[in-house]
């Protein structure tokens, strides 16, 4: 296995709203989608994972439907609602301005100083 | 409870979701080529505590605040149920505070914050007159005032008569509102039934015989009977014609007068007004209302007013005096009532707070107490990793459960003690009646107030629980609350003796007050007397009739076997209210109101009253039948009308005075001060004129006779249906007719509240005395067992259990009686001859605080004196 980032605060969720945004997944899609579009870099702990699910649909950012799985069983899937849609884009930017801001701190040396 | 229901479907919503996740997971698995029964396990194990998570989500769902709201709930109900004595103490406690808050609350409400019951009452404002505030007006001003302001919306006025009403061929006397024609229409009230009169039907005295039924009326008298419209029946023998029926709802501007019918006041005259009807210095009229137009402010209608005030003097400068006007609300007659009323209701909740915040902080100190004890507990749960807010919040709950309890028995009791004050009539002669049963604002407070006082006797503990430290409660036993907070509670404890002790102190002053004022000495003699009460205009019987058919009445009554005395009064002293008239030194010639000399109380009486009312002659002649219209005009005055006027009671014998009307009065005799409005008044000018100079169809028959009341009546009252028989008669004793009179009313309600007050404070003194001796006696079980084992006797045992609970009561009782002596000092001015410094308060006094500490120490005194050294060694 391949070593593995850990997971900053708050980040879970917006990860979550970008798995989503890809298509309605129930829970433990979202987990492998996760997995699949952070190339196995991130692993969500599962004990986390329902609780920001169940915060982001009191926060009016999903949406959840039962219906039947692929292989035929019921499960519950999360789709983006509007306002989602809207926080995944701020947040999206926000996380780029930052990780900027950072690589470039980081990336310093003592001559530019 | 829907919230619950919620909750338990989220609660099943997350199971299934949890659920689907692990079959997801396993289905992968299956798929990647495990066996299903590997995958499953593999699955669950992956996934891990399937509890910790639910309780997560529960979490982030925002619906675990529930859940433990439940739990606490649970564990509160189980806590005070293993603590019964404490739970019903907090409760009887609380029951008491909030219980007297909703009733105090609910009186204020009625009377002050209630707007007034009828349509557009924002804009409504009586007018009273001059520096006095004095509401009642003149007809011929009415009138003026009427007619040329230009602020208000129509102004109309009203009195009270007392009419005979006769519709089945027996009259009984009924209370009216005399009304202007436009009454009902400057008010702006529809008709509930047929039709109400109008401006329109006044087309001078005695134009309009009409009648409006109060709807309460209707309904007692008339059975609701909707054929009662259109009806004649007969007013004081005159032909009506009942018009309408009015709202339930509408009792007229004054909030706690029901009339029973309306009548127009232009009918006045044949009505039993007579001639002063119309008299410009007569102000008889006794309230004046109407609406403000829109955008006229109350300053603009007063500067109008006092124009027209103004205006009015300068031509009528003899009638007319302090037409100066200022406006007021009517529901409590303005000014006249209103600021006392709410002075007094203010007051009162003033003191049902401080009673709350009293009871509040003995249910704070026993919470403190159960804290402290159940520290051990506290300690462990923080041990075992419960949060502190976690454990706050129980105590909270517990709080406010026992709050909720309490405020829910004080509220039903209130509401019963409600219901019967609606129902009161406090003067059985009037229809006055007090509308306090609670409405949605009173449940709204009280429940405020219940979730409030729970917050603070709750909160209470919190500091101590705060500080606790399992470590070294484990370690030591218990927590030993700080010395500063046992002296705090002490002190919190003592202050509240002592408000007791104020409330008996008082409470006992104004019963001895009332009592003695029953029985001293007011200027006549109720015992051994009888009176009558009626008025000769209700069999039609005016002006020139009025005198011989007294005589005729009065000659009957001294007929009957037994009567030794007897004489008419237009109005009883000590009844309700008085009327007083200006008199003027024989030298004044201008005689405006502003050189008015005395403003003597004022009666009209027949020639054998001062004997049968008891009244003592101390110079001077009494009146005789010749001092009747024909002879020069005579009078009879007090000690005081005396000394104000002539310096000395002998030098008023034979000098004069003069009236307004400039006519000149001899005074041909001087009797003994009395008391004319109330017990507590002081001395106050009187005089007497014969009532065949002054006619007056009002006429109330002293009766004095030694002969049984009960038969006596009935023998009067033979008597005097053998005069006229469409007479209505109300006759009782003097005794009784004071008992009912409104002269006894203020005093009464005193000593009343101040005995509920007293009785309350008194039952949390024993709740706080009780609370300390029950937490002092639990902190020293041990210590006392082991005293006892050595061989202390019981009273060594009771003095160290007890000793600092009594210690805290003679100290408050003590300075609650000081202070209560300082109290009485104002109650003199409610209640007559209220004196502090008599021996039997001060008994009273010790033997109900000695009373009370019996009652706060009884159980905890048993409880100690079981204590048993064997139970305390097996005890930890």
């Amino acid at each position: 296995m391949s070593p593995q980032a850990q997971l900053l605060p708050g980040t879970l969720d917006l990860l979550i709203l970008k798995a989503v945004s890809l298509g309605p997944l129930h829970g433990y899609g979202v987990l492998l989608r996760i997995e699949q579009i952070s190339a196995k870099a991130l692993l969500v702990e599962q004990g986390a994972l329902y609780p920001a699910l169940f915060r982001l649909l009191r926060q009016g950012l999903l949406k959840a439907n039962w219906g039947t799985s692929d292989n035929n069983r019921r499960a519950k899937f999360y789709e983006l609602t509007a306002a989602g849609r809207k926080r995944l884009k701020e947040e999206t930017s926000d996380w780029n301005r930052l990780a900027q801001a950072i690589a470039s701190a980081l990336a310093a040396n003592p001559e530019e100083i | 409870m829907k919230l619950f229901a919620r909750s338990r479907d989220i609660d099943r919503e997350i199971d299934d979701e949890l659920r689907s996740h692990i079959q997801l997971r396993a289905d992968d698995l299956v798929a990647g080529g495990m066996d299903r029964a590997a995958a499953d396990r593999q699955a669950r194990i992956e996934f891990g505590g399937h509890l910790k998570h639910k309780e997560d989500v529960r979490e982030a769902a925002g619906i675990a605040f529930l859940d433990a709201l439940l739990q606490d709930i649970r564990v509160s109900v189980r806590a005070l149920r293993k603590s019964p004595g404490f739970a019903l103490t907090a409760i009887v406690t609380l029951a008491l505070g909030i219980g007297a808050n909703a009733v105090v609350f609910s009186v204020l409400n009625a009377f002050v914050i209630r707007p007034l019951d009828v349509p557009d009452s924002a804009s409504l404002y009586q007018i009273e007159r001059g520096k006095s505030k004095d509401g009642a007006q003149s007809y011929p001003d009415y009138r003026d005032l009427r007619d040329r302001n230009r602020s208000f919306d129509g102004l109309a006025a009203y009195d009270f008569s007392r009419l005979a009403l006769d519709s089945d061929g027996t009259p009984v006397r009924v209370w009216a509102k005399s009304v202007t024609g436009n009454y009902f229409d400057v008010l702006r009230v529809q008709p509930f039934l047929g039709r109400f009169f109008h401006a329109s039907d006044e087309h001078g005295a005695d134009s309009a015989p009409f009648i409006v039924l109060g709807h309460a009326y209707w309904h007692a008298h008339f059975y609701d009977d909707p054929a009662v419209v259109g009806r004649v029946v007969r007013l004081n023998k005159h032909p009506y014609t009942i018009l309408g029926v009015a709202p339930p709802a509408f009792h007229g501007t004054l909030l706690f007068f029901n009339p029973d019918m309306y009548v127009p006041l232009i009918n006045s005259p044949e009505l039993g007004a007579g001639n002063a009807f119309d008299v410009r210095s007569t102000h008889w009229l006794f309230q004046t209302i109407g609406h403000l137009k829109p955008g006229v402010t109350p300053a603009q209608a007063i500067a109008d007013l006092n124009a027209i005030g103004a205006d009015l003097e300068k031509t009528y400068p003899i009638d007319d005096a302090n037409m100066t006007f200022t406006l007021a609300r009517p529901s409590l007659y303005g000014d006249f009532l209103g600021p006392v009323v709410q002075g007094f209701l203010l007051g009162l909740m003033l003191l049902a707070a401080l009673i709350l915040l009293a009871a509040c902080a003995n249910l704070g100190s026993l919470f403190a107490a159960r804290a402290a004890d159940r520290s051990r507990e506290v300690a462990l749960r923080l041990a075992l990793g419960a949060s502190r807010s976690r454990i706050l919040r129980h105590l909270f709950t517990e709080a406010i459960l026992i709050a909720l309890v309490g405020g829910a028995a004080g509220v039903s009791a209130s509401v019963i003690l409600l219901r019967g004050l609606s129902a009161w009539q406090p003067f059985t002669r009037f229809p006055i009646h007090v509308p306090v049963t609670p409405d949605a604002t009173v449940y709204a407070v009280a429940l405020l107030v219940t979730l409030a006082s729970g917050f603070v006797f709750g909160g209470v503990p919190v500091r101590q629980t705060l500080r606790t430290d399992p470590y070294e409660v484990v370690k030591s036993g218990s927590i030993v609350g700080g010395p500063r907070r046992i002296a705090l509670r002490d002190l919190l404890l003592v202050a509240q003796i002592a408000i007791c002790a104020v409330l008996v102190t008082s409470s006992i002053v104004a019963l001895r007050g009332l009592i003695r004022s029953m029985h001293s000495d007011f200027g006549f003699e109720p015992d051994g007397a009888t009176i009558i009460e009626t008025d000769v205009s209700a069999a039609g019987y005016l002006g020139d009739a009025v005198p011989p058919m007294q005589k005729r009445m009065i000659d009957a009554v001294a007929a009957v076997p037994g009567v030794e005395a007897a004489g008419s009064i237009d109005q009883p002293p000590l009844w309700a209210g008085w009327s007083t008239i200006g008199v003027f030194r024989d030298e004044t010639t201008d005689l405006r109101p502003a050189n008015e000399v005395a403003q003597p109380i004022h009666y009209k009486v027949s020639d054998g009253y001062l004997r049968a009312a008891g009244t003592r002659l101390l110079a001077g002649r009494g009146f005789t039948a010749h001092d009747d219209a024909a002879a020069p005009r005579v009078a009879i005055v007090n000690q005081e009308f005396a000394r104000r006027l002539f310096g000395s009671a002998a030098n008023a014998l034979g000098g004069h005075f003069k009236l307004r009307s400039g006519l000149r009065v001899e005074v041909v005799g001087v009797v003994e001060d009395g008391k004319y409005g109330s017990f507590a008044e002081s001395p106050k000018p009187a005089m007497f004129q014969p009532v065949l100079q002054t006619p007056d169809s009002s006429t109330w028959l002293i009766v004095r006779s030694p002969r049984d009341p009960q038969q006596l009546a009935q023998a009067l009252r033979g008597a005097l249906r053998g005069v006229e028989a469409s007479l209505p008669l109300t006759i009782e004793t003097w005794g009784h007719e004071l008992n009912s009179g409104t002269a006894l009313f203020g005093p009464r309600m005193a000593t009343a509240s101040l005995g509920v007050l007293g009785a309350m404070g008194a039952m949390l003194s024993v709740t706080g005395i009780f609370g300390l001796a029950a937490y002092s006696l639990s902190k020293r079980r041990r210590e006392l067992g082991i005293r006892m084992a050595l061989g202390a006797q019981k009273l060594d045992v009771l003095r160290a259990a007890l000793g600092r609970a009594m210690r805290l009561l003679a100290i408050g009782s003590v300075a609650g009686l000081l202070l209560g002596i300082l109290a009485s000092r104002v109650l003199a001015v409610i209640v007559y001859s209220a004196s502090p410094r008599d021996p039997v308060v001060l008994a009273g006094v010790v033997a109900a605080m000695a009373l009370l500490g019996v009652l706060g120490t009884w159980i905890p005194a048993q409880r100690a004196l079981s204590v048993s050294p064997l139970m305390l060694l097996r005890d930890e």
